[in-house]
């Protein structure tokens, strides 16, 4: 370790700002990578179905397809706007 | 039966056709009989790198449409006997290369040689495709640079999806990193990721690093493999590369700052 290592290391490195980044990212691509094709489709049905009865907006659903050795779950997770929770 | 290496990317300007002269020489100077194809139909140079592209009379799509035979395609290496290259077509369509075409050359190449080295073109479109389908191992050479990292992670899903291996539920094929262009001192200094950073995302076999070396340049002016400049340290890198392929236990290099008296003191860039 040198002496201008001790004051470069006091700034954030624009290399571990990249590692980070790509972190995110290439989790993000793998794990849809591994999801059905149809998936997209089959989430942009379903909201317009769930649409002709309540009134959300498309960030407030997520779907999402996880496989284990023997199953499959499909899980649908939807928020409702306040006025629809009784 | 020969052992078919792909060497592929997925981003261009990497070092693809670099790694695979290197590879494909290296193989051959340790006495294997060695092949290396040009799967970049339409923009071919690996002839220029490996410096006979003067001698180029037929093409691997002109062996598919049964113009020609294999052996009045392949060119024998000017520096080792052991070493053939069959080049990439320069004009005509990429459609013209077929799976079954790429599966005959492969199957005829493979009672020959020892090893089939393949470049593949950057991208993930035909040529890429049928470089990658029939591998028993691969080359993914990575820059240390974030689209670099990243492209060759999406490489990494396709080689154990779209390959023969992966189709017919074999064992798969096995993948090796190659780190081309690394900068120690610029890892240093936190400009550039490290090898432990590519390794946390990718986590793959480390045949090498290969260090950001001027040779690579007057290597590929001269039209000889960077192997061949054995005082390179890119040569040096790719003789260890080739060395761990074949079993041999070497420690790896080129992954530190050079030291000394003053780059201690100062912390040189």
């Amino acid at each position: 370790m040198s002496l201008l290592d001790y004051f470069r290391s006091s700034k954030a490195s624009s290399a571990s700002l990249a590692k980070e980044r790509l972190q995110i990212l290439v989790a993000y691509e793998r794990s849809s990578d591994s999801q059905p094709a149809y998936l997209p489709e089959l989430q942009k049905e379903l909201l317009a179905v769930i649409q002709r009865y309540v009134n959300i907006n498309k960030d407030a659903m997520t779907i999402n397809l996880e496989q284990t050795d023997n199953r499959e779950t499909l899980e649908l997770n939807i928020v409702l706007p306040d006025a629809h929770r009784v | 039966m020969a052992r078919i290496i792909v060497v592929t990317s997925g981003k261009g300007g990497v070092g693809k056709t670099t790694t695979s002269a290197a590879i494909s020489m290296g193989l051959a100077k340790k006495g294997h009989k060695t092949v290396v194809i040009d799967f970049d139909v339409g923009l071919r140079n690996l002839d220029l790198i490996m410096g006979c592209e003067r001698r180029v009379v037929y093409d691997i799509i002109n062996v598919i449409n049964g113009e020609a035979t294999l052996n009045q395609a392949l060119i024998k290496d000017k520096n080792c006997n052991l070493l053939s290259i069959l080049p990439a077509s320069q004009t005509r369509n990429k459609d013209a290369l077929t799976l079954e075409g790429v599966e005959k050359i492969l199957e005829e190449l493979s009672k020959d040689f020892k090893y089939i080295v393949c470049d593949s073109p950057a991208g993930i479109e035909t040529g890429a495709h049928l470089a990658m389908y029939f591998a028993d191992d691969a080359f993914v050479v990575t820059n240390p640079e974030v689209s670099s990292v990243r492209d060759s992670d999406r490489m990494l899903g396709l080689l154990s999806s779209k390959s023969r291996r992966a189709e017919r539920g074999e064992e798969p094929i096995k993948e090796y990193l190659l780190l081309s262009r690394y900068s120690p001192e610029r890892v240093k200094s936190g400009e550039m990721l490290s090898l432990d950073d590519v390794q946390d995302i990718l986590s793959l076999h480390l045949l090498g690093v290969i260090p950001e070396s001027k040779s690579v340049l007057t290597s590929s002016n001269a039209g000889t493999p960077v192997i061949l400049d054995e005082k390179s340290d890119a040569g040096q890198a790719y003789a260890d590369i080739v060395a761990r392929y074949l079993g041999e236990t070497r420690p790896h290099r080129f992954i530190d700052e050079k030291s000394g008296f003053f780059r201690k003191l100062f912390g040189g860039k």
